[in-house]
């Protein structure tokens, strides 16, 4: 019998690691404005992920891409039906509880001052935008808001991204972002805390879980274009999505506002070479 | 002789403002001739032919084309870089006329531009933000060699560089068939063909 509770723990714990991971995972754009600096030779600096399980990861992707065409997309599309109000509410609600995993990422990242920002921000929002499906403080001059993690966090400290995998039903991540994902359920999410171990009738599971699948149905439903066209442009739609997501997350552990031409050209040489 | 070093000095500055303008008036024109076709009422397929005119005329598809097979192309003879760039220029046309043709009157507005050397400006735009779709910051590299002939050598959108992705597309293509580049040109072929 305890063995048997055991396991269902795990398997609830798993369940909310691969939804969380997800939405850590997929996220999406990359800035504002800011300066474009060329170094001399970037590419000393910035070193190839590999990707060490490829023949493993495609089958996920294909799986992935399966259960995407069956389930996901199809509520996405649904869910794109509702009216903006709902829409528009639901996007800034599952932004808003995002803050509780950007603000300590703020702090272990030195950013304190973006961290009381967004204190301030997850603060109004939450009581006067009515639980933060009004985004009040954008209306009030708040600074743009941009998510953090402990991937990121971890990438700001210096670790590399290890191996690039695909996981299932999440999508693409690395070695480094995944283990940054399980920072949330060790004690990481405020939310996670207060919803699956605090002592509170008006958080559960359920309501975690719900938020953090709405999350995604959410990032699905405002890239189904972008998806579609990508996909249908593609010489090999996998290859693709691989590097979109890892110069995504380059930009994002480097804060990049624009994308900066380091990240971007990881061998600049590769053009000054081709001359017309 | 202060009257001559004064001429010298408002040429100079002419010269560079104009050089500084050239990159940023290029995209905006580009831009707005693309607009004009895409919001013109006729059929998709002409619009396509429309935005394939312009792309030839101002991408640099051979640059983009060899950037694309990276290292890789220093192991092309000559008549296989001849057949990779005929196979490219398709595949690219194809691929970038579908892309954007699914854009109904986009509206971009220039914002400015960095130098980055002499051969390279980068142009920052917005496309502007429609009920549909929130706005899109796009950079775009300009390949500035010849000022009177600049041309496009990526589009950097919300910081993720399309030629990049391409790059490593192709790579993977490459990777995945030992390095075998008749797969890479029967691949493009089939892509231009369907």
């Amino acid at each position: 019998m305890n063995l048997y509770i055991i396991n269902l723990k795990m398997l609830r714990n798993l369940a909310i690691i691969i939804v969380t991971a997800t939405l850590l995972s997929v996220s999406a754009s990359a800035g504002t404005d800011g300066d474009l600096i060329l170094k001399k030779n970037p590419s000393k600096d910035i070193k190839e992920t590999k990707d060490c399980f490829e023949k493993l990861n495609r089958a996920t992707f294909a799986f992935n891409q399966g259960l995407d065409k069956a389930v996901i997309k199809p509520i996405a599309e649904s869910y794109r039906k509702l009216p903006d109000p709902i829409q528009s509410g639901t996007s800034n609600a599952v932004k808003n509880l995002s803050n509780l995993i950007t603000i300590p990422n703020n702090v272990l990242q030195g950013d304190v001052k973006t961290a009381m920002i967004n204190t301030g921000r997850f603060v109004v929002n939450t009581t006067f935008g009515l639980l933060g499906t009004i985004d009040v403080a954008n209306k009030m001059g708040f600074p743009k808001y941009e998510k953090e993690d402990y991937g990121q966090t971890l990438g700001a400290w210096g670790f590399g991204p290890g191996c690039y995998i695909v996981l299932p039903v999440l999508g693409p991540s690395t070695i480094r972002d995944t283990g940054g994902s399980f920072a949330n359920v060790f004690g990481g999410d405020p939310f996670y805390n207060a919803s699956i171990h605090g002592n509170n009738e008006f958080l559960g599971e359920g309501l975690f879980l719900t938020t953090k699948a709405l999350s995604g149905i959410d990032f699905r439903a405002n890239n189904i274009e972008s998806f579609d066209n990508l996909e249908k442009n593609s010489l090999d739609f996998y290859a693709s999505v691989k590097s979109l997501y890892l110069q995504d997350r380059e930009n994002k552990i480097k804060n990049n506002k624009r994308g900066n031409i380091d990240v971007i050209y990881s061998d600049e040489e590769d053009w000054e070479e081709i001359n017309n | 002789m202060k009257k001559f070093f004064l001429v010298i000095l408002i040429f100079n500055l002419n010269f560079s403002i104009a050089q500084c303008l050239d990159a940023e008036v290029f995209v905006q024109s580009t831009v707005n001739r693309a607009s004009d076709i895409l919001s013109k009422n006729i059929s998709k397929d002409e619009k396509i032919n429309g935005l394939k005119i312009i792309a030839k005329e101002t991408v640099d598809i051979r640059g983009v084309g060899f950037y694309s097979l990276g290292s890789f192309r220093k192991n092309l003879d000559n008549n296989q870089k001849k057949k990779y760039l005929d196979l490219f220029e398709n595949y690219f046309l194809k691929s970038f006329s579908s892309r954007l043709s699914e854009y109904t009157n986009p509206k971009i507005n220039v914002l400015g531009k960095k130098v980055l050397n002499e051969n390279y400006t980068i142009v920052n735009s917005l496309l502007v933000a429609t009920s549909e779709r929130p706005e899109i910051k796009i950079d775009w590299r300009i390949y500035t060699k010849n000022p009177e002939n600049p041309l496009i050598r990526d589009l950097i959108i919300e910081g993720l560089s399309l030629a990049r992705t391409q790059k490593e597309e192709f790579a993977s293509i490459l990777n995945s068939n030992d390095n075998d580049f008749n797969i890479l040109f029967k691949t493009l072929e089939e892509f231009s063909k369907n």
